[in-house]
């Protein structure tokens, strides 16, 4: 192909977007709303999923009681064996007096007459790896010379395991649904664009157009609309993102909800939103006029 | 330039035989007409010709190409060769006369020179110097036909097809258009028309194919209706 047909090629991409100015709108409209619903739908549940994995942070915790029979140096000596046992991800040591001042400060003063020092052990809080091993690790723990006793919450682990899971499924099948659905609207957009064109290549194949030179436009028109939908989108995306954070910040302090920052998510975002533009551009053009090359 | 021999067609979609053992031989630098009544195949050999369908029994050969036979991608190929001419003009309405015009080239990889230099001698040609940047739209019919062979021709075809050319114009730009079509016979290329006109046929002493039922029944220099229809 020579040099002037790729600039023509390139250069009646362009035009055909402008010349069908309704019908490139409207695709690039489609496109938009399709990812922004994709989007917003993928943002919650990476929100859903960091508030889960916060919470679950906190309960997967162990304590383990240290022998009150050993002195308080070995029972600091005894933390390389602790952290020596799988899934253990970090160890802090608490003496008693500590855990004693940290009730206090935690409860009513009627109590503190009657608890002293002496009622508390020392421990180790023990922040794990995986909560679904919770249960093997409280025995492993337990095995350990000189651990008393291990305290384990291990109705919170299976409840997190459980949400985890059904965060997981739920949203696995929505956007494959969700994708499916906006890719079908989406190519289906472009071939109704490309419809008003038969005429176009119809005159291109009689006067002997090689089907490359007429997929080429379209496929490069495509491009354009998808990128276009795409950048927009995401910038939409933006926009919607930090206003609904700034309300669910604004209007619930102090609850457990936190959201996840928009520049932690913006990269992968944005990859995600030009690359599904891209595929559906190329994809929709180059499917939308394959019924008009047969002849 | 065209040889067709024992061409049998059928369109599958109505299980139509729309050819029969068809034998038709059309020499270079000829000017043929091609008369029959409506449904007769016509518009049938045309698309067997610029290869839309595909002939169900025979050999066709057009311009060297082997119809039976060609590749799909050799298509494009066979079609620059061909300049092919309808009764509703099929110009695009949002394309002034001349880029319509240029467009023929320019989809089949002409330089911007070339197009520049061909495209406003084609229109001269058919005489639509002044014409240029009008839409079709602002044309009379017997214009827009003009359009319509001068994009036929810019690609400088071995042959122009033309399906009743004439079939949405009075007789005065009838007789225009082919006299047009004699003239650019006489500068070399060969010419096939398709009309039932039979006054339009008779003011010329062209050569005359007649079709019937998918059957060609007469071939001659004697002019339309020297065969009875009935
Ligand atoms: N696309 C098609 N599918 C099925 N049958 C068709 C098709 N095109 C034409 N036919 C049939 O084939 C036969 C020949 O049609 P053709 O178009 O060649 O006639 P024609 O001589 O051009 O007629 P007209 O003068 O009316 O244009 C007719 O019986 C027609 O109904
Ligand atoms: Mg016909």
């Amino acid at each position: 192909m020579r040099l002037n047909s790729i600039g023509y090629l390139i250069k009646s991409g362009f035009k055909g977007i402008f010349s069908h100015g309704l019908m490139s709108f409207a695709t690039v409209a489609i496109i938009m709303a399709c990812l922004i619903i994709m989007g917003a739908f993928s943002l919650l549940v990476v929100n859903i999923n960091d508030m889960i994995a916060g919470l679950e942070e906190e309960s997967n915790v162990v304590v383990a009681f240290i022998d009150e029979n050993l002195s308080r140096e070995e029972a600091i000596a005894l933390e390389p064996a602790i952290l020596a046992v799988p899934n253990v991800d970090s160890v802090q040591f608490v003496t008693r007096e500590e855990a004693a001042d940290d009730f206090q400060a935690d409860y009513d003063e009627a109590l503190f007459d009657v608890i002293t020092d002496d009622t508390f052990r020392d421990r180790y809080v023990v922040q794990l790896q995986d909560i679904s091993l919770m249960e093997q690790t409280r025995t492993d723990l337990y095995a350990v010379d000189g651990v008393a006793k291990v305290n384990a919450h291990l109705e919170y682990a299976e409840g997190f395991i459980t949400a985890r899971n059904i965060v997981s499924i739920i949203s696995l099948i929505l956007i494959v649904i969700l994708i499916v659905v906006s890719f079908f609207i989406m190519t289906n957009t472009i071939k109704l664009a490309t419809f008003t064109r038969r005429e176009e290549i119809a005159i291109m194949k009689m006067v002997g157009a090689s089907n490359g030179f007429i997929r080429c436009p379209f496929i490069v028109e495509g491009l354009i609309l998808g990128l276009l939908g795409g950048g927009l989108a995401f910038l939409a995306e933006w926009g919607l993102y930090g206003l609904v954070a700034s309300e669910l910040v604004g209007g619930l302090t102090g609850t457990f909800i936190s959201v996840v920052p928009f520049s932690e998510v913006c990269w992968p975002l944005l990859a995600a939103f030009m690359g599904v533009g891209v595929l559906v551009g190329v994809f929709g053009g180059s499917s939308a006029i394959r019924n008009y090359l047969k002849v | 330039m065209v040889q067709m021999n024992d061409v049998r067609m059928v369109y599958d979609s109505s299980g139509t035989e729309a050819l029969n053992d068809v034998d038709l031989e059309i020499n270079e630098g000829e000017f043929v007409f091609l008369v029959g009544p409506s449904g007769s195949g016509k518009t049938t050999i045309i698309k067997l010709l610029t290869g839309e369908v595909q002939a169900k029994q025979g050999e066709i050969s057009v311009n060297g190409f082997d119809l039976r036979r060609i590749k799909r991608r050799k298509l494009p190929q066979l079609r620059r060769t061909l300049g092919v001419i309808f009764q509703d003009f099929r110009l695009i309405d949002k394309m002034t006369v001349y880029e319509n015009v240029a467009f023929a080239m320019r989809v089949v990889g002409a330089s911007g020179r070339a197009i520049s230099e061909r495209v406003p001698y084609v229109l001269e040609l058919v005489g639509l110097k002044g014409r240029e940047k009008r839409h079709p739209k602002e044309l009379s019919g017997g214009e827009q036909q003009r359009v319509a062979i001068a994009r036929a021709l810019v690609n400088s075809p071995r042959m122009i097809i033309a399906d009743e050319p004439t079939g949405n114009l009075d007789p005065v730009r009838s007789l225009e258009i082919m006299l047009l079509l004699e003239k650019i016979n006489e500068l070399g290329t060969t010419v096939l028309v398709v009309t039932h006109e039979k006054e339009l046929v008779n003011a010329f002493s062209k050569r005359v194919v007649a079709i019937d039922g998918g059957h060609i029944i007469s071939d001659g220099m004697d002019g339309y209706y020297s065969y009875e229809i009935e």
